[in-house]
C-alpha cells in the first residue's frame, strides 16, 4: 500500500463573511483579497510541509494546478516540484498534474516533465488531467467542447514526443510543429508513470484502462460519496477484461489523525470549517460549462438531476460542520487506532493502491499539519503498509539507485 | 398551422440536417440562437402566412449531425451556402436570432449572391470593451431566465417524487437536448463571441433589418447601433417591452416588423 502527502495550498486569510461578500472562490475572486507577504510565508511553509512528509517517510509528494483560485495556489505544480526535487530525496513527485490542453504548444509539457524527472533522479509521476472548468474552459477560455479533443491530441504529441528518438513533425488539429525534439529526455523509460486524475467520467475510466494508466480520483467528498465511482470504474476495468490490481487505482481523502477522537476535533476542527466553508465555495454557473462535460457522461450519471444543476448559491454543500463532515466521510479523523481501522476499510471497500492524504485543508498552521503528519507516519501508515503485498506496483517510479544519484556540493 | 419536419442530407450526406418547413411564398430561412429552437412557435406561423419558412437546426443542434467537421464560423457560413443549394434556393430572404444572427451576417457578407434581404435579431459577434456582453455562460438558471425575458414564462413548479417515469424521462431529454445546444454553441462564441466579423461586415450587400429588445440582458442594446454602424445602409429598430427574445415575448409586432421590412420594394 502506498501513501502520498498532498497540497492545495489554500490561502488561509479569506476574511470569515467570504461566502456572503463574495460569490465564488474560484475563478472570479477579486485578487485584492491576496496579500503577498502573508502568500511569502504560507508557500514557505507548505514547501516546509511537503519536504517533512517526504522526511517522515511518505512514498509521494503531490502537486497539482490550478487557476484563479483561492485554495489552490499553485498555476504552475512544475515550479513547486521543481523547488522539491532539490530538498528531497526519497518520495515521489506526483504532480498531478499538467492540464495538457492549456500548454501551447504541449510539447511545453513534454519538456518541462522531463526536466522535474532527470532532475529528480527518475522520480517524477506526471500527471495528466483534463482540468476542471473552471480551471480551462472559465479561467484559460478553452472552447468547452474541443477541450477533450484537444487534451487527446496534446497526450498524443507529448507520448510521442518522449518515445521518438529522432525528430518528426507533428500536423495535428490543434497544434502543428515542423519539429517535435524534445530536449532533455525522461529519465524513466519508456517515459514516468502517467496518472489520470479525474471525477467520475466513464470515457476518463475507459481511456486510462486502455492505456494501463492510474486513474486517481480526486474529489473532496471522501471516501462515502466515493463508492459509487469507484465500483464503477472497477466494473469498467471487469468489462474491458483488465487485472483488477488495486495499484491501478487512486483516491483523495481528507485525513486528521491526533492522541484522541475529542483531541481530532480540537485540534482540526476550525480549519476543517474554513475548508469547506469558504474554500469550496464556488458560483454554481462555473461548475460545469457546457459541453465540459461529453453528452454520453450526462446521460450516464445526471440525467435525474440535470435540470436543478444550476440552480443554488455553489456546487458543494456547506454547513455540516465537523460532525456532519465526519458522518458524511468528507473528513475521516480521530486517534491513530481510529484512523487506522476506518482506513482498512475505506482502503479495501474502494480497493485502491495509492491513497492520496490531504492532511493540511483550509487554514491549518503548519505546526498541527506536521502534527498530523507525523502521528500518520508513525502511529497509522506502518500498520497498513502490508494491504495489497500480494499485488505488483505497475504504475510506479523506477528511480536511479543511490549510487548514480547526484551528490550536493554543499552538505545540507 | 401546419409544417413538416424533414432531413437534409448535405455534402453527400456528411451532415444530415434536421429541418422544419412550412407556409407559402418567397423562401424564408430562420437561423436559431445558442438554445436551439424547441417548438414551431407563434411566430412562425405568422411569417409562414407570406413566406414559405425554413427553419433548419444547425449541425450539433437537436437531430442535426456533422458538427466536428466545422470548426469555426467560417466553416458554418460555408455549410449554410451548401444546405440552400441542396434545397435547390438560389436566394432566400435571411432570418437570424443572436448566434443564429452571427451566422446570418456571415453568411451574407461570404456571398452576397444567397441573401434577398437579411434581418438580424439581437446578432452575436461583436465586443465593446466599454459594454462588455454579460458571460451567459456562467449565468444560473434564474440569472439566465432574467436575461431572456422582460416577462419570464412561469414554470409551474415540479415535485420530481410525483413526476411519472415518462414526465422524468422527459425532463432528462430536454435538459440533454438544453446541454448539447449550449455545448455546440460554446464552439462558435467561447469565450468572447468577437471573432472577428467587425471586418466582414462591409460585405453585406443585401438590404439588412437590425432589430433589438430594448430590455436585452443578454446582448445589451449599445450593440443595435454598432452593428448599424458597420452594416451598410442597414436599419435598425428596437421594439420596446421585449429583452432577447422578442420574437417570443410579443411576436405580432416582431413579425409585423420584419414583414415591413420584407415587403417594403
Amino acid at each position: 500500500m502506498k501513501f502520498h502527502w498532498f497540497h492545495l495550498m489554500p490561502y488561509p486569510d479569506l476574511p470569515p463573511d467570504f461566502r456572503e461578500k463574495y460569490r465564488s472562490v474560484w475563478v472570479d475572486v477579486p485578487s485584492h483579497l491576496y496579500d503577498p507577504v502573508r502568500g511569502h510565508q504560507v508557500y514557505n511553509e507548505y514547501l516546509d510541509e511537503l519536504e517533512y512528509a517526504d522526511a517522515m517517510g511518505f512514498d509521494g509528494i503531490c502537486v497539482n494546478e490550478h487557476h484563479q483560485n483561492a485554495y489552490g495556489l499553485m498555476p504552475s505544480p512544475n515550479l513547486m516540484a521543481a523547488a522539491l526535487a532539490r530538498r528531497t530525496r526519497n518520495a515521489a513527485l506526483v504532480v498531478l498534474g499538467n492540464s495538457l490542453a492549456l500548454y501551447n504548444p504541449p510539447t511545453r509539457v513534454a519538456e518541462e516533465f522531463a526536466m522535474l524527472d532527470v532532475i529528480s533522479g527518475g522520480r517524477l509521476v506526471a500527471g495528466f488531467p483534463v482540468g476542471t472548468a473552471m480551471d480551462t474552459n472559465y479561467a484559460y477560455g478553452q472552447t468547452p467542447v474541443t477541450l477533450r479533443d484537444k487534451y487527446f491530441e496534446a497526450h498524443d504529441l507529448i507520448k510521442k514526443a518522449w518515445t521518438e528518438p529522432e525528430p518528426f513533425a507533428w500536423n495535428g488539429k490543434f497544434s502543428q510543429l515542423r519539429y517535435v525534439n524534445v530536449w532533455p529526455r525522461p529519465l524513466q523509460k519508456p517515459h514516468p508513470p502517467i496518472w489520470i486524475p479525474g471525477g467520475s467520467s466513464v470515457e476518463t475510466w475507459e481511456w486510462s484502462i486502455e492505456h494501463d494508466y492510474l486513474y486517481a480520483n480526486l474529489s473532496y467528498g471522501g471516501y462515502k460519496s466515493a463508492k459509487s465511482v469507484m465500483d464503477g470504474y472497477w466494473e469498467t476495468v471487469d468489462k474491458m477484461g483488465g487485472e483488477a490490481n488495486p495499484y491501478r487505482a487512486g483516491f483523495l481523502q481528507l485525513v486528521a489523525v491526533s492522541e484522541s477522537d475529542a483531541q481530532a476535533e480540537a485540534d482540526y476542527a476550525d480549519a476543517a470549517v474554513y475548508f469547506f466553508e469558504r474554500c469550496l465555495h464556488v458560483h454554481r454557473g462555473f461548475a460545469d460549462a457546457p459541453g465540459y462535460r461529453t453528452i454520453r457522461s450526462l446521460e450516464a450519471g445526471l440525467t435525474g438531476t440535470l435540470l436543478g444543476q444550476r440552480s443554488g448559491r455553489s456546487i458543494y454543500q456547506a454547513g455540516g460542520g465537523w460532525k456532519g463532515y465526519l458522518e458524511e466521510g468528507n473528513i475521516l479523523a480521530g486517534s491513530p487506532e481510529s484512523v487506522t481501522e476506518q482506513l482498512r476499510e475505506v482502503i479495501k471497500g474502494l480497493r485502491i493502491g495509492h491513497l492520496m492524504l490531504l492532511m493540511q485543508f483550509g487554514n491549518m498552521s503548519r505546526e498541527k499539519a506536521m502534527k498530523n503528519t507525523r502521528l500518520f507516519a508513525e502511529k497509522v501508515m506502518p500498520n497498513l503498509r502490508d494491504v495489497w503485498s500480494e499485488y505488483e506496483d505497475r504504475w510506479w517510479i523506477k528511480p536511479l539507485d543511490a549510487a548514480r544519484r547526484a551528490a550536493p556540493a554543499v552538505a545540507k | 398551422m401546419s409544417y413538416e419536419t424533414k432531413t437534409v442530407s448535405v455534402r453527400d450526406g456528411l451532415f444530415q440536417v434536421e429541418m422544419r418547413r412550412g407556409g407559402k411564398g418567397d423562401p424564408l430561412v430562420y437561423l436559431h440562437g445558442a438554445g436551439g429552437q424547441d417548438a414551431w412557435d407563434p411566430f412562425f406561423d405568422l411569417l409562414a402566412e407570406r413566406y414559405t419558412v425554413y427553419q433548419p437546426f444547425s449541425p450539433g443542434w437537436r437531430g442535426s449531425t456533422g458538427l466536428d467537421h466545422l470548426d469555426d464560423v467560417h466553416d458554418m457560413a460555408l455549410f449554410y451556402l451548401d444546405l440552400f443549394d441542396a434545397l435547390g434556393l438560389a436566394s432566400v430572404n435571411l432570418v437570424g436570432h443572436s448566434l443564429g444572427g452571427m451566422f446570418a451576417a456571415e453568411i451574407a457578407a461570404m456571398d452576397a449572391a444567397y441573401v434577398r434581404k437579411l434581418v438580424l435579431c439581437a446578432p452575436a459577434g461583436l465586443w465593446l470593451d466599454e459594454a462588455p456582453v454579460p458571460d451567459f455562460y456562467a449565468m444560473t438558471q434564474d440569472e439566465l431566465m432574467a436575461a431572456l425575458y422582460c416577462v419570464p414564462p412561469a414554470i409551474p413548479p415540479q415535485d420530481p417524487a410525483k413526476a411519472t417515469p415518462e414526465q422524468r424521462q422527459a425532463t432528462a431529454r430536454a435538459a440533454i437536448e438544453q446541454a448539447k445546444a449550449l455545448a455546440a454553441s460554446t464552439k462558435f462564441l467561447w469565450p468572447i463571441w468577437d471573432k472577428g466579423l467587425k471586418k466582414r461586415l462591409h460585405r453585406i450587400k443585401a438590404p439588412t433589418l437590425i432589430v433589438w429588445g430594448d430590455s436585452d440582458g443578454l446582448n445589451p442594446p449599445v450593440y443595435g447601433p454598432e452593428f448599424q454602424k458597420l452594416t451598410p445602409g442597414s436599419r435598425l429598430v428596437v421594439i420596446p417591452g421585449t429583452a432577447h427574445l422578442p420574437m417570443a415575448e410579443r411576436p405580432e409586432e416582431f413579425v409585423r416588423v420584419v414583414r415591413e421590412f420584407l415587403e417594403a420594394p
